[in-house]
């Protein structure tokens, strides 16, 4: 019942970025990010007054250990006349992400002892460089940005996060850390380059979550 | 080499870092000295290339989790101090072309290249932009009985796609640089010669370097002078807008007013068509996606010499991948990619040009537009 697609075609890349992006969302951090090294196998099943089923064999690859790779089987399904749901994504993650357990504690407290509320913009610049300091923050645009991408993507779309424009940190009285982003998300298929706001909390422990986008 | 940030938490740990410093003889940052090492404390330690994953794996063994601060130290080194001034001297005083250029700066080096390579180069105006700015483009011929075939290159028809006129650049200067030397560029030359557009879409260009980094378009002004710009990739006359465009001049895939309506494409076209019967390959450098595209992008349908393209495209990609391991994919635009129409290359196709090719360069996301500059090396030398 399930169509095999060719992985190098458009319609199997939209899904896998699709999944890469949701896992973004769910695994990243400021001290990992995951990136697509291959899509090595895709299917596809049309589901009857449901919607387009993806079935996705992916590897991936830590951006900050690039010899650090895992395998995802992930399922993505885009709901018919899908204008106002997101699809839905089913992953399964083998292999060792490596622990960012310290780097987090430290970025952690790093943040909260900052005097003046952090503020920076245009990551990467216009070079493509992104200051050593700035990096956990760019990772944790990913997270947000994956969030945004999984949330908005249909079988017609196919975003990237094409620069940080602003980010905004914002003190909290609970534990969590707060960045106000404006993201700059890239669309392959209209080649519009779209402005997003979204609000991320995070923490060592509990990890990310975003509130407003 | 990578620089590893590790927070020791208990003294056993402490006492194996301490012992693997020592032991490895590593570099330590921070501390400076491996008895100031302590449990709670940021250590940064340099670890040569060879030993990474050995010491990684002696950290996970010990339970000592570990984040990578800098993953690459000789790329920082490289960034901080620009190298290799001097083997571009003879070729063109100094130019750095592992930087990104603004367009005043690309416009002397064309100058300088062809002073500095006259028995090689000439320049020659294609026409000029909406804004009125002379496109150049640079003729690389060696002086021969034989009318030789034309292989054209063109970069920066989308403004944002910086790596695109880097890659121009880094070609000419390969070309010359090598050509007495390398048999094979050598034996080019003696059959070919090499038409190179490196900046097609200036105005677009300077825009993105003064107002907007992530602009595509051109500057022609729509709508009474309310909205800016059109695709330059959908307006040449090649099934102009049937499909992937926008008659809205707000989208970043507006086709124009017409087919060849903008200056830019007029320029291009004008001259392809009267050389056409000498070019053997129309080649149009884009990014990103790392990508080899061939004809065509409004229809599935494969041109007549497909498996030719398709072959020759394998082919390239295979040995763009034998550089560096940069996985190019291969195929036609409306399978690969999406549907569009009045893209350049499908034009340069249909009026008989036979290898006609878009490449779309490093990366496939990460970066995007704006690929770091220390990036424009390896893009560049895997893809020559």
């Amino acid at each position: 019942r399930a169509m095999e697609l060719p992985p190098g075609h458009f319609p199997a890349a939209r899904a896998a970025a699709v999944a890469v992006e949701y896992l973004r969302y769910l695994r990243g951090g400021p001290g990992s990010g995951l990136r697509l090294r291959e899509l090595q196998r895709a299917r596809r099943q049309d589901i009857d007054d449901v919607g387009h089923k993806y079935y996705l064999e992916l590897e991936l690859e830590d951006v900050l250990d690039k010899d650090r790779t895992v395998s995802c089987t992930a399922e993505v399904l885009y709901h018919l006349g899908s204008k106002t749901s997101a699809p839905d994504v089913q992953l399964t993650v083998q292999g060792e992400l490596r622990s960012t357990e310290a780097a987090d504690k430290e970025f952690y407290n790093r943040i909260r002892s900052l005097e003046k509320e952090l503020v920076a913009e245009n990551i990467p610049d216009s070079h493509g460089n992104v200051p050593p300091e700035l990096e956990p923050i760019h990772l944790l645009a990913w997270v947000a940005s994956g969030y945004v991408i999984w949330q908005n993507s249909t079988e017609n779309t196919k975003f990237h996060l094409a620069q940080v424009k602003h980010v905004k940190q914002v003190k909290r009285n609970d534990e969590d850390l707060q960045f106000d982003f404006v993201l700059l998300l890239h669309e392959m298929v209209s080649q519009e380059v779209l402005p997003w706001e979204v609000t991320l909390l995070w923490h060592p422990q509990r990890g990310a979550r975003v509130t407003q986008s | 080499d990578q620089v590893l940030h590790i927070v020791p938490e208990t003294i056993q740990q402490v006492q194996h870092l301490q012992l693997l410093c020592s032991t490895f003889m590593l570099d330590l940052w921070k501390p400076l000295l491996p008895e100031d090492i302590r449990a709670g404390e940021d250590l940064h330690i340099r670890v040569p290339a060879p030993l990474v994953q050995e010491m990684k794996d002696s950290l996970a063994q010990h339970m000592i989790s570990y984040r990578v601060l800098i993953p690459d130290v000789q790329k920082l080194v490289d960034q901080s101090m620009p190298r290799e001034r001097s083997s571009h001297r003879q070729v063109s005083g100094g130019y750095v072309y592992t930087e990104y250029h603004p367009m005043e700066e690309i416009y002397q080096w064309m100058t300088q290249i062809q002073k500095n390579n006259s028995e090689l180069v000439t320049q020659h105006i294609l026409g000029k932009t909406f804004e009125n700015r002379t496109m150049y483009y640079l003729q690389i011929s060696q002086p021969s009985n034989k009318t030789k075939k034309i292989i054209w290159m063109d970069c920066g028809i989308h403004a944002r796609e910086w790596i695109s006129p880097a890659f121009c650049q880094w070609f000419v200067k390969e070309i010359l640089q090598n050509y007495k030397t390398d048999p094979k560029i050598s034996r080019f030359l003696q059959n070919l010669d090499f038409y190179v557009l490196p900046v097609l879409n200036i105005d677009g260009y300077i825009y993105s370097w003064e107002e907007d980094r992530l602009w595509r378009k051109s500057r022609s002004p729509y709508e009474n002078g309310t909205c800016y710009g059109t695709d330059l990739n959908r307006n040449f006359n090649s099934s102009w807008g049937s499909v992937g465009v926008s008659f809205n001049c707000s989208s970043d895939v507006f086709c124009g007013s017409g087919p060849e309506s903008e200056p830019e494409t007029r320029a291009v076209a004008q001259f392809i068509k009267s050389k056409k019967s000498d070019i053997l390959c129309y080649l149009t450098i884009h990014s990103y996606g790392q990508l080899i595209l061939t004809p065509y992008g409004s229809t599935t349908k494969p041109p007549s010499n497909n498996e030719e393209l398709m072959q020759v495209a394998k082919e390239a990609a295979a040995a763009l991948k034998g550089k560096y391991g940069t996985s190019y994919r291969v195929g036609s635009t409306a399978l690969i990619l999406y549907s569009n129409s009045g893209s350049s290359r499908d034009w340069a196709h249909t009026i008989g040009i036979p290898l006609s090719y878009t490449f779309e360069l490093r990366d496939t996301g990460t970066h995007g537009f704006v690929l770091p500059a220390d990036q424009i090396q390896p893009t560049c030398e895997e893809t020559m």
